[in-house]
């Protein structure tokens, strides 16, 4: 048994939701320089250009990438020889939050009720998920997610005999319906199988993925390659604004599902994909 | 690049085409859903509003906290269509003349912008730590109690956008993604995608 204090915790949460929120990882930086490069519409090259900027701009001034610092998304991988310390896990969890955003400056974008609407003011709770796996540690992944895309994402249960090509057209009706004000170039994560809320989490892991990484069976990853090309083919473009670069990647996740059933969850992610990880 | 100033007329406004790169300087008000309801219900209501939008500009965003001796936090736009059960009455009877969010607008917004001569800009959708740096001066000028969404008095330098929708209808996205439109759009057609297998 390993023990883990929950204040350890808190800390840890406090400090990867300003680094998510303020920093993009090294294959986003990579895949944008890429896409520079094949963009063909000069307007297009210039949104880049300026999301580039912005990106660099933040992680030396340590402003927010986006004013909207969205929702607290926390994964944690938990390994099943792991005791929580001193308090409540989730307790723990949501003080990173609240002293992560209030001590960041983020933008505390949670209201308590979906109807009455009365901001937390601290932008917690968080959506937590957790996964027990072997071992002795704890892994964290803060991901927060804005609005504009998440409000463009989508979910489907396909009859089996609509197969690959059903799941396609769901896709790119997603993406089309999503156009420009998911602020694209964005990443497409697609929970394919499993049920209804199981694709749906395979849809938001999808996202962590390193960008330009393929799914190992080569069925997915062929399908992913097939969708990425029909969606940088609609001409949406950087912004909306007309181009080559829709997406940055897409990226799906697959589970076993019911012989009746083929559910796609499809999750859009802006070009503000931005998750932090850390292993206690 | 146009370089234009506030508040608008209808001379600098009808110059401006849809895909124009543009630079503004002066004074943005901003305002989201809670701001544009309050607006709309105090006017409905026949009281005084808090704020001229007389040939002013609106600005959809809910900036981030500004840290200690700065402006404003990062301060990108928010999606445009959320405000448009408001938008009508904010052009046609209290004078609105520019916007600046991000995204499509209903056709209504669309007609209203033709018919009062209006513009409907858009600025770059994440892009809020540099947008910010364009940002001079912040000041809360009416419903402080909303916080992020309340409604701020900005004065800007050299802020980039883009016209979104020009006074005569025309729209950025449709002109600029027609032009590189490979496959049919499969959206509300029903219709199969081009090389099924
Ligand atoms: S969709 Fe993403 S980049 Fe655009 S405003 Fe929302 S969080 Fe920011």
């Amino acid at each position: 048994m390993k023990e883990i204090h929950v204040k350890d915790i808190t800390e840890t949460v406090e400090k990867l939701c300003i680094e998510a929120c303020t920093t993009l990882g090294n294959d986003w930086w990579q895949t944008m320089d890429k896409a520079v490069s094949q963009e063909e519409s000069t307007l297009g090259k210039d949104m880049l250009g300026i999301i580039r900027e912005n990106a660099k701009l933040a992680a030396s001034t340590g402003e927010p990438i986006c004013q909207d610092t969205g929702t607290a998304v926390i994964f944690l991988e938990m390994g099943q020889e792991v005791r929580i310390a001193g308090g409540n896990l989730y307790h723990a969890i949501n003080e990173g939050v609240h002293r992560g955003y209030t001590n960041g400056y983020l933008r505390k974008s949670v209201v308590s009720d979906p109807l009455i609407r009365k901001n937390t003011g601290d932008n917690t709770p968080a959506i937590i998920h957790v996964d027990i796996v072997s071992g002795s540690d704890l892994k964290i992944t803060v991901a927060p997610k804005g609005a504009g895309s998440e409000n463009s994402s989508g979910l489907k249960m396909l009859k089996p005999a609509d197969g690959e090509d059903g799941v396609i057209q769901f896709v790119m009706e997603v993406v089309e319906a999503a156009g420009p004000n998911a602020c694209p170039p964005v990443v497409v994560g697609v929970g394919l199988g499993g049920n209804l809320e199981k694709s749906a989490i395979l849809a938001k892991r999808s996202l962590l993925r390193p960008l330009g990484k393929r799914h190992p069976q080569p069925h997915i990853a062929k399908l992913e390659e097939e969708i990425l090309r029909r969606i940088n083919s609609t001409g949406i473009g950087p912004q909306g604004l007309g181009g080559r670069i829709t997406a940055l990647d897409v990226h799906i996740e697959t589970y076993p599902t019911h012989i009746a059933s083929l559910p796609v969850a499809v999750n859009i992610q802006c070009h503000a994909s931005r998750h932090a990880e850390a292993v206690l | 690049m146009n370089r234009i100033k506030t508040p608008l007329d209808f001379e600098t406004i009808r110059k401006l085409k849809a895909g124009d790169q543009v630079s503004l300087s002066g004074v943005l008000f901003t305002g989201r859903d809670a701001a544009h309801k309050r607006l709309v219900d105090t006017y409905l209501a026949g009281q005084e509003l808090p704020v001229d939008l007389r040939g002013q500009v609106i600005y959809y965003v809910g900036p981030c906290p500004a840290k200690p001796g700065k402006v404003i936090g990062s301060a990108g736009p928010t999606t445009s269509i959320r405000m448009d059960p408001y938008t009508p009455l904010l052009v046609r009877e209290l004078g609105l003349r520019g916007m600046i969010g991000k995204g499509h607008r209903s056709q209504k917004v669309v007609d209203v912008i033709k018919e009062e001569g209006a513009i409907y800009f858009l600025t770059i959708g994440g892009a809020a730590a540099l947008l910010a740096q364009r940002i001079k001066k912040a000041e809360v000028v009416a419903y402080p109690e909303f916080g992020p969404e309340a409604i701020y008095r900005l004065e800007v330098e050299d802020f980039p956008l883009i016209v979104g929708v020009d006074s005569d209808g025309r729209s950025a996205y449709d002109e600029g993604q027609s032009k590189y439109r490979l496959i049919h759009s499969v959206v509300g057609s029903g219709e199969t995608l081009e090389n099924r297998r």
